[in-house]
């Protein structure tokens, strides 16, 4: 098991170059959270459930990525400042296929 | 004025069991919550998911968990205020507080444990500008008295059960119903998409699709909205309405309970976790969720536990001269304020012949 490479541009536009273990089934919003990319309280509100769009994220590479489930469409049927790219953090476990993945933080809701 | 022991401002599975912890110090217990059913984000979020780290119970769905801390608070008869929301606190002259909520019911305790979870839960509101503007004046994000909307052009934002079973109620009162979703696809109960779409091939809904209100318009009062088509603002086009309603349900903000003077931190009250989870305002407490402290899990179970030291320090505030030792449940049993009581059955010593 290796750790990934991973870039994540967070809410004010800056770039953060990180790496996320492959082995303790983390996904993407909790990468986020471990590294306090985002301030605690805005990301990961529901707790990983896609019950909330706070961790949602426009993905910037052409990783190729799980598609995405009835849980997360609907949920970003409802959200807002959706992209043609936005996916939920929660719903995008980190295995050795993301190394490279760049994703940008979705602005938060108000 | 309601008045109690321990005002309760959070009717998660935190607040609730606290009512227990505090009726075995038979203190008693009121609560607050703004949603209109005890037991919070389980309750409210995912009633029917399992959660697998509640002690003692390898599996145990989040409703059934609600409906068993009922059951366990019982006898605790507690209080409940609920569908509002705790908004005003006043501290009196003997160190007692009034908590006043957004309906005017006013609320006497002497502690004061806050078990807000997330925060109240409140409508979500889509970021279009000017939206603040027109709230009360055409916008609202929920429904109070649809008589109101009677002979009204009425616009309906949102793919949800609420989006779709509130156009469906409404197609009988307004004069004109329009139904807008940023997918074709809704999300709902069967027989309420299938009616939505018998009710638009009967003209009493209209429904636009894919479709998303960029901006509203008006003066003093809202007078329309502006759509736009298929994501592509060569398409927006406006339409009059005298009615806003966007309804994409509820998120959890920690609301006025942020203006109580109370030391706050990463959006969570901070407390004192090496004694009794008091904050900085001596005689209210921060439990669950809603607290922060260095090492900080927002767990159910931990929230049971720091409910339990909570009440421990509550009871000593509230009876400064008494002294007290903590009794096992299965030595001094329970005895609620209704009367009722359980206790293990006794061993009978008897000889046998």
């Amino acid at each position: 098991m290796q750790d990934v490479n991973i870039t994540i541009v967070d809410r004010e536009g800056v770039i953060h170059e990180v790496e996320a273990p492959t082995d303790m089934a983390m996904n993407l919003m909790e990468v986020v959270r471990s590294y306090e990319l985002a301030p605690e309280g805005s990301i990961g509100i529901c707790g990983g459930m896609a019950m909330c769009a706070s961790c949602q994220c426009y993905i910037e590479s052409d990783t190729v990525l799980p598609e995405i489930e009835s849980d997360e469409e609907a949920m970003l049927a409802e959200a807002f400042f959706v992209k043609e790219n936005s996916r939920l953090g929660c719903q995008i476990p980190i295995t050795e296929n993301l190394e490279g993945l760049r994703v940008r933080l979705a602005p938060e809701e108000i | 004025m309601i008045k109690t022991d321990i005002l309760i401002i959070g009717a998660g599975p935190t607040g609730l069991f606290t009512v227990f912890e505090a009726g075995l110090l038979k203190l008693k217990c009121h609560i607050i919550d703004a949603l209109p059913q005890p037991g919070g984000q389980l309750a409210e979020l995912y009633p029917k998911k399992p959660i697998y780290d509640i002690p003692g119970f390898p599996e145990i769905k989040a409703g059934v968990l609600v409906d068993n801390l009922m059951e366990q608070i019982k006898a605790f008869q507690p209080g409940f205020t609920l569908g509002e929301v705790a908004q005003d606190i006043d501290k009196q002259e003997d160190g007692s507080f009034i908590v006043t909520t957004n309906k005017g019911t006013k609320h006497h305790a002497p502690i004061i444990a806050i078990a807000g979870g997330l925060g109240s839960f409140e409508p979500r509101k889509p970021p279009i500008q000017n939206l603040a503007q027109f709230e009360d004046k055409g916008v609202q994000y929920m429904i109070r008295n649809p008589e109101n909307f009677e002979g009204k052009s009425v616009v309906i934002a949102g793919g949800g059960d609420s989006a779709l079973d509130w156009s469906i109620y409404l197609a009988d009162i307004a004069d004109e119903v329009t139904l807008v979703h940023r997918r074709n696809e809704f999300r709902g109960a069967l027989e309420s998409v299938d009616r939505v779409k018998e009710l638009k091939d009967l003209g009493k809904i209209k429904l636009i699709t894919p479709a998303e209100i960029v901006d509203v318009y008006g003066s003093d009062h809202l007078e329309g909205v502006m759509i736009r088509k298929n994501n592509n603002p060569e398409e927006d086009f406006a339409l009059s309405t005298d009615y806003f309603i966007p309804l994409f349900g509820l998120s959890p903000k920690l609301g006025p309970i942020a203006k109580w003077g109370l030391e706050i931190e990463k959006n969570a009250i901070k407390v004192d976790n090496t004694l009794d989870y008091q904050t900085n305002i001596p005689g209210i407490y921060a439990i669950g969720d809603v607290n922060t402290y260095p090492g900080k899990l927002k767990l159910i179970l931990c929230g049971f536990h720091e409910a339990t030291l909570m009440c421990q320090s509550a009871y000593q505030r509230i009876h400064p001269n008494k002294r007290y030792v903590m009794k096992y449940t299965t030595v001094g049993g329970v005895t609620g304020f209704d009367g009722s009581k359980k206790e293990a059955p006794k061993a009978v010593v008897k000889s046998i012949d």
